[in-house]
């Protein structure tokens, strides 16, 4: 440690990039062969509810064909109030997930006060812009980011594309192979005053219907008792959903599904495999 | 034909010590003191610009003298610990490791430069019991040439530190309430001040490392949180 140093900025990225580069990742060279070979994330989703905003994701990673984890966890408490879901190259998802909490506290300790919500949602914008050479050859980083936002009284969502861009959404949005199944199934049901356990039932139907139809994407596992991870966030901060309000969910989406030519069968035998 | 004038290094780490010295008491005094749950950063401070802040998730920092020496060097320590929990993980971040980095950046300032750093700094780490081999409190103490002590049970830097001392040796015992341990703390810091008289709570910084608490357990208090624990 010395008294005078090259940075004084607030930044924990940028204090890495000018004296401690080698801790970061370095996604240079030729990575087009790595591509299939790195596990990569799903389906990820957002909505507003009443009081705020939650955020879920299913569980699998995969390696090309294969599954990479059954139990991978893509929905990251990123500070208090804000929170970013994950989809794309898991080892550069979460290493910017990581990176961003540290961003977000450093911040916080040198200036001694938050950065607002947008700032926030800014922030990961830059990142994913600097992934970009990585991003051209595979291995993309498309997170969401949501959280409340203190100063509107309001949960708020973003989505990215792997340019950076930041698009804010006014209701939902899910993302990874499996998002359109997800997206279509939280287009039916959602509406802007739901209760938070309403909003329970509409991620794991959607992450159930995606995982119906993207292999990719694991739902529900009752047999290895896997249950995707829930965040809310509120005014009083983040809430993770635990199992087994999850598990009654599952009951009540699977209740509600036909599942085609096998409707009928019960619901101990319906566990998404995954 | 002029000579160089010659300094003896002893008369010249006399005067160095002898300036900062005297930057450092025309200041006001902070306490740091262990109670029941956890530690108790105390500053007298009617200012918006805090000498007390926190570094990581146990740990945390007060300084008085210069304040823009003082709050570099506060981020110095949290880049160091941010750098350091990233790179390893968050229990590998020590407050005996940042005061023997501390103590080494400000030696250096001392030796190598012409005016040396103005500041007194505390680190304080709070003890966790749920997590092994980090269960004990710790203070450390720097000082302007980069002296460094260990502390049990309280601590004092800047302004008149004798009379504030002299109350905590009186009053102090291990184990104390929170409120008992504010009270204390006030009526030290009192002591010390030009007033003489006992601070309200619009003219005093509090943090709190709250054992309990699980991640970071650095608490800034509000006017109103420090009268309530002032209270009981």
């Amino acid at each position: 440690m010395r008294f005078r140093t090259e940075y004084s900025g607030s930044s924990f990225l940028e204090l890495m990039q000018l004296q401690y580069p080698q801790l970061l990742p370095n996604l240079q060279g030729d990575l087009t062969q790595l591509g299939s070979t790195l596990p990569h994330g799903t389906t990820v989703l957002a909505f507003k509810f009443d009081g705020g905003v939650v955020v879920a994701g299913d569980r699998l990673a995969t390696a090309g064909m294969q599954v990479a984890s059954r139990d991978i966890q893509k929905v990251f408490r990123t500070d208090t109030h804000s929170m970013m879901a994950i989809s794309g190259a898991a080892g550069p998802c979460i290493e910017m997930a990581r990176i961003l909490s540290v961003e977000l506290e450093h911040y916080e300790k040198i200036e001694g006060e938050q950065l607002e919500l947008e700032g926030k949602a800014n922030k990961l914008s830059q990142m994913i812009r600097q992934n970009l050479p990585a991003a051209m050859q595979g291995l993309a980083v498309i997170p969401i980011f949501a959280g409340f936002d203190l100063r509107r009284n309001d949960g708020r969502l973003w989505k990215f594309d792997v340019t950076g861009g930041r698009y804010e959404e006014a209701e939902f949005e899910a993302t990874g192979s499996g998002g359109l199944f997800a997206r279509e199934s939280l287009k039916q049901s959602w509406h802007s005053s739901q209760s938070r356990s309403e909003s329970i039932v509409s991620s794991v139907r959607a992450l159930t219907a995606a995982a119906d139809e993207d292999r990719a994407t694991g739902g529900v596992d009752l047999r290895r008792g896997i249950f995707p991870i829930i965040m809310c966030a509120s005014e009083a901060g983040i809430d993770q959903v635990n199992e087994s309000e999850i598990a009654s969910a599952y009951e009540e989406v699977l209740e509600g599904r036909s599942d085609g030519h096998r409707a009928g069968r019960s619901a101990s035998e319906g566990g998404t495999e995954s | 034909m002029s000579m160089p004038y010659y300094v003896s290094p002893d008369q010249l780490m006399a005067d160095k010590a002898e300036f900062a010295r005297k930057g450092i008491s025309r200041g006001k005094s902070i306490v740091a003191l262990e109670f029941a749950g956890g530690m108790l950063l105390m500053a007298e401070n009617s200012t918006e610009l805090s000498k007390l802040g926190e570094v990581y998730d146990r740990i945390a920092f007060a300084g008085v003298g210069k304040f823009s020496e003082f709050d570099q060097m506060r981020k110095l320590g949290v880049r160091f610990a941010d750098m350091k929990g990233y790179a390893y993980s968050r229990e590998d971040v020590r407050a005996k490791g940042l005061a023997n980095a501390y103590s080494q950046a400000i030696g250096e300032v001392f030796t190598r430069e012409l005016k040396p750093l103005e500041i007194e700094v505390i680190l304080v780490e709070v003890g966790d019991d749920r997590y092994k081999g980090h269960e004990q409190n710790a203070i450390y103490r720097l000082k302007f040439d980069g002296f460094i002590s260990g502390h049990k049970g309280f601590c004092v830097i800047g302004g008149n530190v004798d009379d504030v001392q002299h109350v905590l040796e009186e009053g102090y015992r291990a184990g104390l309430p929170a409120g008992e341990a504010a009270g204390l703390a006030r009526q030290a810091l009192g002591a010390g001040s030009e007033g003489g008289s006992d601070l309200g709570v619009n003219e005093l910084e509090v943090c709190i490392l709250d054992r309990e608490r699980s991640g970071r357990k650095f608490v800034r208090l509000s006017a109103e949180q420090i009268q309530d624990i002032l209270d009981g």
